[in-house]
C-alpha cells in the first residue's frame, strides 16, 4: 500500500480495518455484516495473504458461528487483523517460487508438460480439484506449444502491485 | 526442496492468484448489479412522483394532459372495439416481403418456420405479428391466473428463468433441450423482454408455441412484461425501430397481454413457480380470485350491456368481473381518480414526499406546481372534481390484492428473518427463510422456484434449498459474465440444472481474460456514473480540502465518492482500477476528474449546469420523452420538450429557468425543423468513453 510511513499506529490500525471491512462488504450480499464461510479463503487472499488450505481450516475454526456457514465481521476483524499485522501468511518470494517449479521439471526444460504438473497438482501436497487443474492448464498454458513456461508465468502473474 | 514441498508452495501461490480474479470477478458484478438496480428504482421514484401528482393536483387542462395520459387508460371501449382496432386483416402483405408467411390456426410448422426466419434476421410483417399477438390475447383472457401442472410418469418438465431478449440463449436451450410439445412441457419464469435486442422474436416464439400447445406450454408474468418498464429498458424503443409504421398498435396490444399474463404456475401442487418472490402477505387464493383495483363501475357495466365477446366466462351478470388480472403497469398504483377522497395512499417504497405529508401538503403542492409550471389557480384537494366517468375504485382490498401481485413479480429473498420493503427495488419486499417456511407450509408446497436476479452459476439455491433462482440470459451484463441456466424436474420434483453460456468466442477465453472483459466494460459503465456526477463529486471532495490543496487522502476520496453516487459499492477495492496515480496515500481530485475520459458533445448553449443534470438524468429523461411521444412519432415539439424539463425538475427539486430550457431546445433541434427528434437527442448525450478507443481489444 503506498500510505505514507509517517502515520501513527493508530492510523495504520485504522486502515487495516479499512481494508478488511472493503474486502468484506464485497461479500457481504445482504449488507448484514455476514459472509458465507466458503468465500472467506478468497477474502484472506484478496488482502495479500497467502495461507495454505490447512491454515485456512483453522482460521476458519476460529471464527466460524458453530457451523452456522456464516462469519460475521465482529469475528473476522480481529482476527483478520491480527494476520495481518502480524504477516502471518506471508507472500512466497518469486525466486523460492522459481526453485519449486525447477524442482518438479525434473528434465530441467525450461518448461513443464500439462501431464507431469497435473500430477503434481492433483497427487501431493493440499492436491487440485478437477476443475481447478483444468483452469490452471487453460489459463498457463502456452496457447501453442501446450506446455506451462513457468518462468514467464511467474512473471505474468507477479504479486498484486497495489497490496 | 522435496517435490511435496514444492507443490504446496505452487499450489498455494495459484489459488492466491485465483482468488484475486474472484475478487474482482466480484466486484464488477456488483459494479453491474448496483447501478441496475439504481436504475429501477430510480424508474419507480419517478413514477411514485407522477403518480403523487395526479392524485393531488387538479391542474389546468392542457398540463392534466401531459401526466394523466401516462397512465390513464382510456378503457371505455370494449374488448370488441379493441379487436377491430387491432385488426390485421386490413394490412397488406407487399410482394417485395421476403419474410415467413403464416397460417391460421398457429401450428407447430408455423412457430419453427417463425424460428428459422428469426435463426437468418428476419422480421415478421406486421400483419403477421398483430395476428399472432391477436390469438394470444384471445387465449390469455381465458387461461386462470395461476396455471396449476402436472408432470405424469415419464415426463419432465422444463422451466426457464429471464431471458431479456437474448434469443440465442432461448435457441440453445431448445437445441439442447428440444423444442416444447405435449410430451415435453415448459414453463417460462418472465422477464422475456428488454435489455436484449430480439425481445419480440422472444415473444413471437413462445407465444407460437403457446397457442399451438396451450396446455403444455406455461408463462409467467415477470415484472418486465410491464409497457411502464418497457418505457425505460428498451423493449419499446425495439419494436417502435423496427415496426415504423404499426409500431404503436403492436405496443398497444401488447400491453394488453401483458396485463392477462398468468402470475403463477404451480406443479403437483407441490412446486410453486413466480418470477420475483413472495411477501408474508402472499396468498395464493387471493392471486387466483384477483379483480383489478383499475377497473371502475362504469366499464363493467358496460361488459354487462351485451359483450359479445367470446368471454362469456367473464360472468358479465354484474358486478366485479370474474378473477382476472388487468393490472396494465405495477410501476403505478391506482387510477389518478380513484384515490381522490382517500388518504394519501400507502407508496410502494418510503418516499420522501410522504414523510411531508404530515405536515404542510398544501404548501408543498403549491411549490411543486409551480416548480412543474402548473396553473397557480389550484382548488383544494378534497373539492370533488371527480371525472364523472369513474367512481373512487381504491379500497383497502384492492390495495392489499394489488400488492400481491407486485410482491410477486419484483421480490428479493435475503438471508435474515422477517420481511422488509425492497427499496434497492422500489418494488416488492425482500424476504427471510422464516417467511419461506411459514408461505410454503400454508400452501402445503415444498419448493419455490423464482428468477428476476442474475446468478452467475445461471442458478442458485437459498433458504434452506427452499428457494431455487433460476435465470437463463448468459452473459447478461457483458460477455463472459454469467451462464445461463434450465431446469429439468421429473414427478420426484428434484430439479436437475443444465448450464449453457451463448457466446462461442467467450467460452474459449480463460478465466483471466473473461474477468479482463467483463471488468474493463463495468468500469466504463461505472466512470460514465462518475462522469455525470462531478459537480457533486467536486463539492464533496472539496469538503475534506478546506485549505483548497486540490488533494484529499484515499479514504475521504472513497467516502465522498459513496455519499455522492450512493452505489453501496467498495470504493477502496475499486481504487487501483479508478484512480491511475496517488501521491502518499494522496489524490489530485480534480486531475482524475479529468482523467475520466468521458466526452460530452458540442453543444453551443450558456448554461452548462443544465447538461449535467440533463447526463445524470438521461434515464429518465428518455422514458418521460417517450411517455409524451403519444403518438409514438420519434419526435416532439418544443412546447413538450419545454413541459418534459418543467416535470423533471419537479421531481428532482431543482430550478431551471425558462430561457436556459429554450436554449438548450434550440441547440438540439439539428435540422431546425422546429420539433426535437427523440433519438438524435438521446444520440447528443450519449456519453462517449474516449479510454475504449485507446484500447481497441476484443474478445
Amino acid at each position: 500500500m503506498a500510505e505514507s510511513n509517517n502515520q501513527s499506529a493508530e492510523t495504520k490500525l485504522s486502515d487495516v480495518h479499512k481494508r478488511i471491512k472493503a474486502a468484506f462488504e464485497t461479500f457481504d450480499n445482504a449488507a448484514n455484516n455476514t459472509v458465507d464461510v466458503r468465500e472467506i479463503g478468497t477474502i484472506i487472499y484478496s488482502l495479500g495473504c497467502f495461507p495454505s488450505q490447512a491454515d485456512l481450516h483453522d482460521f476458519i475454526a476460529e471464527v466460524e458461528e458453530d457451523h452456522s456457514g456464516y462469519i460475521h465481521l465482529d469475528r473476522f476483524l480481529p482476527a483478520m487483523t491480527k494476520v495481518l499485522l502480524e504477516h502471518k501468511f506471508p507472500p512466497i518470494p518469486k525466486d523460492l517460487l522459481l526453485q519449486a517449479f525447477e524442482v518438479l521439471d525434473k528434465d530441467n526444460k525450461g518448461y513443464l508438460e500439462p501431464e507431469e504438473l497435473t500430477k503434481y497438482m492433483t497427487q501431493e501436497g493440499e492436491p487440485f480439484t478437477q476443475e481447478e487443474m483444468e483452469e490452471m492448464l487453460t489459463g498457463l498454458a502456452d496457447h501453442e506449444r501446450n506446455v506451462i513456461y513457468y518462468k514467464d508465468v511467474i512473471n505474468q502473474l507477479a504479486i498484486d502491485p497495489d497490496m | 526442496m522435496s517435490s511435496i514441498r514444492a507443490a504446496l508452495l505452487i499450489q498455494r501461490w495459484y489459488r492466491q492468484y485465483v482468488a484475486r480474479l474472484e475478487m474482482r470477478r466480484r466486484c464488477t458484478w456488483n459494479i453491474f448489479q448496483s447501478i441496475e438496480y439504481a436504475g429501477e428504482q430510480d424508474q419507480i421514484k419517478l413514477y411514485n412522483f407522477f403518480g403523487f401528482l395526479m392524485d393531488h393536483f387538479t391542474p389546468a387542462s392542457s398540463e392534466r394532459n401531459l401526466i394523466s395520459h401516462i397512465f390513464r387508460e382510456n378503457e371505455i371501449c370494449r374488448d370488441i372495439e379493441w379487436e377491430r382496432y387491432f385488426c390485421y386483416k386490413s394490412i397488406e402483405v407487399p410482394e417485395s416481403y421476403t419474410g415467413p408467411h403464416l397460417t391460421f390456426p398457429m401450428t407447430f410448422c408455423g412457430v419453427s418456420k417463425l424460428m428459422e426466419a428469426f435463426k437468418h434476421k428476419q422480421q415478421l410483417h406486421a400483419r403477421y405479428v398483430l395476428q399472432i399477438l391477436g390469438e394470444t390475447w384471445r387465449l390469455l383472457r381465458i387461461l386462470p391466473n395461476i396455471n396449476y401442472v402436472s408432470v405424469c410418469h415419464n415426463q419432465e418438465i422444463t422451466i426457464c428463468g429471464d431471458l431479456h431478449g437474448h434469443l440465442e440463449d432461448l435457441l440453445l436451450i431448445f437445441y439442447k433441450n428440444g423444442l416444447p410439445s405435449s410430451e415435453k412441457p415448459y414453463v417460462f419464469n418472465g422477464d422475456f423482454v428488454d435489455r436484449g435486442k430480439n425481445s419480440l422474436e422472444i415473444l413471437l416464439i413462445l407465444f407460437g408455441f403457446l397457442l399451438v400447445y396451450p396446455n403444455d406450454v406455461h408463462l409467467n408474468r415477470g415484472n418486465h412484461e410491464d409497457h411502464i418498464v418497457n418505457l425505460r429498458y428498451g423493449f419499446t424503443k425495439e419494436i417502435l425501430g423496427k415496426y415504423r409504421v404499426h409500431g404503436k398498435k403492436i405496443l398497444k396490444l401488447l400491453q394488453k397481454i401483458f396485463s392477462w399474463l398468468p402470475l403463477a404456475t404451480v406443479i403437483d401442487h407441490k412446486v410453486l413457480i413466480v418470477h420475483g418472490g413472495i411477501s408474508d402477505m402472499t396468498d395464493l387464493n387471493v392471486i387466483e380470485r384477483y379483480v383489478s383495483a383499475l377497473r371502475p363501475t362504469k366499464m363493467s357495466q358496460q361488459a354487462v350491456n351485451g359483450s359479445k365477446s367470446q368471454n362469456s366466462r367473464n360472468g358479465e351478470a354484474g358486478g366485479p368481473v370474474e378473477g382476472r388480472r388487468r393490472v396494465y403497469s405495477l410501476t403505478h398504483h391506482s387510477p389518478a381518480s380513484a384515490q381522490r377522497h382517500n388518504p394519501p395512499r400507502r407508496s410502494l417504497h418510503n418516499l420522501p414526499i410522504s414523510n411531508q405529508l404530515s405536515w404542510s401538503l398544501e404548501d408543498e403542492l403549491k411549490r411543486r406546481r409551480r416548480l412543474a409550471g402548473f396553473d397557480q389557480s389550484y382548488g383544494e384537494m378534497n373539492k370533488s372534481e371527480s371525472d364523472s366517468d369513474s367512481e373512487p375504485a381504491g379500497t383497502e382490498t384492492d390495495e392489499q390484492e394489488w400488492k400481491q401481485i407486485v410482491d410477486l413479480l419484483w421480490s428479493d429473498p435475503m438471508p435474515q428473518n422477517g420481511c422488509i420493503p425492497n427499496e434497492v427495488r422500489g418494488g416488492g419486499c425482500y424476504w427471510g427463510p422464516d417467511v419461506t417456511e411459514e408461505v410454503l407450509e400454508r400452501h402445503n408446497l415444498q419448493l419455490l422456484i423464482r428468477s428476476h436476479e442474475c446468478k452467475q452459476d445461471g442458478y442458485e439455491f437459498c433458504h434452506n434449498r427452499r428457494v431455487l433462482t433460476i435465470f437463463s440470459a448468459s452473459n447478461y451484463y457483458e460477455v463472459g459474465s454469467n451462464r445461463g441456466a434450465y431446469i429439468r424436474m421429473g414427478p420426484d420434483l428434484v430439479p436437475h440444472f443444465i448450464q449453457y453460456q451463448a457466446s462461442r468466442t467467450c467460452r474459449e477465453l480463460t478465466l483471466t481474460q473473461s474477468v479482463g472483459w467483463t471488468e474493463r466494460s463495468a468500469l466504463r459503465a461505472l466512470r460514465e456514473q462518475l462522469f455525470v456526477h462531478k459537480s457533486d463529486l467536486i463539492s464533496a471532495f472539496q469538503e475534506f480540502d478546506p485549505n483548497n490543496t486540490g488533494m484529499i487522502s484515499l479514504r475521504h476520496w472513497a467516502s465522498a465518492t459513496e455519499t455522492v453516487l450512493n452505489l453501496g459499492l467498495p470504493w477502496r477495492m475499486l481504487r487501483p482500477q479508478l484512480v491511475n496515480s496517488t501521491k502518499y496515500g494522496m489524490v489530485d481530485y480534480q486531475q482524475w476528474i479529468r482523467e475520466l475520459s468521458i466526452t460530452e458533445p458540442k453543444l453551443e448553449i450558456s448554461d452548462t449546469s443544465i447538461l449535467e443534470t440533463m447526463y445524470k438524468n438521461h434515464s429518465n429523461l428518455e422514458t418521460i420523452f417517450r411517455i409524451i411521444d403519444t403518438d409514438h412519432s420519434g419526435s416532439i415539439s418544443f412546447e413538450e420538450f419545454r413541459q418534459t424539463w418543467k416535470l423533471l425538475s419537479s421531481h428532482l427539486q431543482t430550478e431551471i429557468s425558462d430561457e436556459a430550457i429554450a436554449d438548450l431546445a434550440q441547440s438540439i433541434d439539428f435540422n431546425k425543423d422546429g420539433s426535437i427528434d427523440i433519438n438524435e437527442f438521446m444520440e447528443a448525450f450519449r456519453l462517449v468513453d474516449l479510454s475504449c478507443i485507446i484500447c481497441p481489444d476484443a474478445p
